[in-house]
């Protein structure tokens, strides 16, 4: 499901002010179905800021965000898993002190349809709803190759795992569409190629749209269709890959020339 | 090391992950149930007192342990159970099991009366309202005479099950003994599906448990309603085991001592209920048996047993975080691996990869 002009996310004129901080200045960019989108920008440009934006921790001071024809401006956070958007975080926000499968678990959370009372009981609706989304957990723990780590607590996992288990976890929500924080951020160069074969697999088998936020310009020149390029709030250019790299307005941004 | 072969999903929801599990829980079942027959009376009445602390210890672990929110003021949901129990029996004369659950209730009320607006606090700042919270209701427990028999307290009988009266240790332990394996196996339960998982994750992080679809006030709040529905239970059952209930057995001591108790038996685990239970229900008799032995320029020091509780917590949190229970997992692994046990295997990591904090 769309919005009549065959957008999946639609953002217009997005604004947010921190006291006299425009973190982010009437950025408007489309999303269509089955893409990979990436937003590229110099730090402090305001790209978390639009994630957050759009998973609703932050509050917008103008504009609007639209999600498959709703507008989701004003939508509760706990609320924008279950409309079918997922995020993974810039810095890692998995439960540490659970095993990877138990992470996925929560993943679920926003599918489950239980209730308080069947669960003290544990009645059998509660057991084949937890076997429901067991299967679909070890679903994405196949495409993603994390067998070998499903009993594991996250905080014996090295940092490259550990992201794979948030893109997991994000997976297990079943998402529309996927927000990825930084997906390659501290991975090594063979890390960060399995990603992009991951990121192609996503978009291609589980058909998620995919936005992105990310610095190293080799997965972006792979993976993205069009890209968005920011800088101290504003939108500076948006286009094909190659493109926003050779846009003047862009180089500059990054040289500070 | 014991390897299990999985062949079914199944097998990691079940109540016992392996046939050694219901061996060892189920020998643990034979003997409680035939404690009574061989222990003096004496034993039988500490025992049952276990079993309640265990109880309340329930209570508070689902809040502090599993949801992350800690409180010092759970004596007062204890107290609020013993006296709406009592007042349940002797005034309105319902059945007891009602009169309990219905205690449990009352508990949850206030408990969750008490979350709505509480629970935009976090850490020390909600420990802080909870204690508040403890000093008002010892307030109201002595001030409302026409209820609580104000600071004279009031009598509470034995328990009557349907006409049938309990008269001896022996049959309140088996009460107990009951009550605490519903409790436990309630909260087993409700761990293991998705509200107890929305509880741990809401500890971990809030910021993703959120964006997991995860309604971190209501889940906070249904913590709160769990926590102080088993706190009030475990009062109702006090309260027959006090024998007479006064605003005093419900002050800060008892609120730290049940804090102690989670902590001391291991956070974050239902063991650590029972482990704890036994340490603060048999410590005060420990020491009044040590007493006699020690000289009495250190026996007679007014205040031992607080100072003792005091330096357990102190010595646990700086020696061992994860409590008796974390030492005993730590033990088997060592023997179930050996030689290949590594210290850093339970290392507390530090995070320093921590998103910017939302909130």
């Amino acid at each position: 499901m769309t919005s009549p002009n065959g957008a999946l996310l639609e953002a217009d004129k997005l604004t947010i002010q921190f006291g006299g901080l425009r973190a982010v200045d009437q950025v408007s960019f489309v999303v269509k179905p089955g893409e990979v989108y990436t937003i590229v920008g110099p730090n402090g440009a305001g790209k978390t800021t639009v994630f957050n934006l759009i998973s609703r921790i932050y509050d917008v001071t103008d504009g609007r965000i639209v999600f498959q024809g709703h507008d989701i401006t004003r939508v509760p956070a706990h609320r924008i898993a279950r409309m079918g958007i997922a995020r993974t975080f810039q810095n890692i926000e998995l439960f540490e002190h659970s095993t990877v499968l138990h992470n996925l678990l929560i993943g679920r959370h926003c599918r489950n349809r239980t209730n308080l009372f069947t669960e003290i009981f544990f009645t059998p609706g509660v057991l084949r709803q937890e076997l429901e989304h067991r299967e679909k957990v070890e679903k994405i723990i196949d495409l993603l190759e994390l067998q070998h780590y499903r009993e594991q607590i996250i905080a014996n996992l090295p940092y490259g795992v550990r992201k794979m288990v948030e893109l997991a976890r994000a997976l297990s929500t079943e998402p529309t569409l996927l927000l990825l924080d930084e997906p390659a951020s501290g991975l090594n160069i063979e890390e960060t190629d399995d990603l992009a074969n991951y990121i192609d697999d996503i978009k291609n088998d589980l058909k998620i749209t995919i936005l992105m936020i990310e610095h190293d310009m080799r997965l972006v020149s792979r993976v993205s269709d069009r890209v968005l390029a920011m800088n101290q709030g504003r939108v500076l250019a948006e286009g094909g890959p190659a493109e926003v790299q050779r846009h003047p307005d862009v180089v500059r941004a990054y040289l500070g020339a | 090391m014991r390897n299990i072969f999985k062949t079914s999903y199944v097998q990691d929801i079940r109540l016992f992950e392996h046939g050694g599990h219901v061996f060892w829980y189920g020998l643990l079942l034979i003997l409680v149930f035939a404690a009574p027959l061989v222990l003096p009376q004496f034993f039988v009445g500490e025992m049952s007192l276990v079993f309640i602390y265990a109880v309340a210890g329930i209570g508070l672990m689902v809040l502090t342990g599993f949801t992350g929110l800690a409180s010092l003021g759970h004596a007062a949901f204890l107290g609020i159970g013993a006296y709406a129990h009592n007042y349940f029996v002797t005034k309105v004369g319902v059945p007891f099991p009602f009169a309990l659950m219905l205690a449990g209730f009352v508990s949850a009320g206030f408990g969750i009366a008490f979350a709505l607006p509480a629970l935009r606090m976090t850490g020390i700042y909600l420990a802080i309202a909870t204690l508040a919270f403890a000093v008002i209701i010892e307030q109201v427990f002595s001030h409302w005479a026409s209820v609580t028999g104000g600071f004279r307290g009031v009598a509470v009988a034995k328990p009557n099950l349907f006409g049938w009266q309990t008269t001896t240790e022996v049959h309140f332990y088996y009460i107990c003994l009951v009550v605490l394996i519903v409790i436990t196996l309630g909260t087993r339960n409700l761990l293991r599906s998705a509200t107890g998982r929305a509880m741990m994750a809401i500890r971990d992080s809030e910021i993703s448990a959120q964006s997991m679809g995860i309604h971190i006030a209501r889940t906070k709040v249904t913590a709160f309603g769990i926590s102080t529905f088993i706190t009030g239970v475990a009062g109702g059952l006090l309260a027959h085991k006090l024998q007479f209930i006064s605003p005093e057995a419900f002050d800060l001591i008892l609120s730290i001592q049940l804090l102690l108790m989670i902590v001391v038996g291991g956070l974050g685990s239902l063991h650590g209920c029972f482990y704890g239970a036994i340490v603060v229900a048999f410590l005060p008799q420990f020491l009044s048996l040590v007493k006699d032995v020690l000289p009495p320029s250190i026996g007679n020091i007014p205040g031992l047993q607080g100072g003792v509780f005091g330096l357990i917590l102190v010595l646990f949190i700086l020696l061992e975080p994860y409590g008796i229970y974390g030492r005993w997992r730590k033990t088997r692994l060592f023997f179930e691996i050996f030689p290949l046990y590594r210290r850093a295997t339970f290392k507390r990591q530090r995070g320093y990869l921590k998103t910017e904090r939302m909130k």
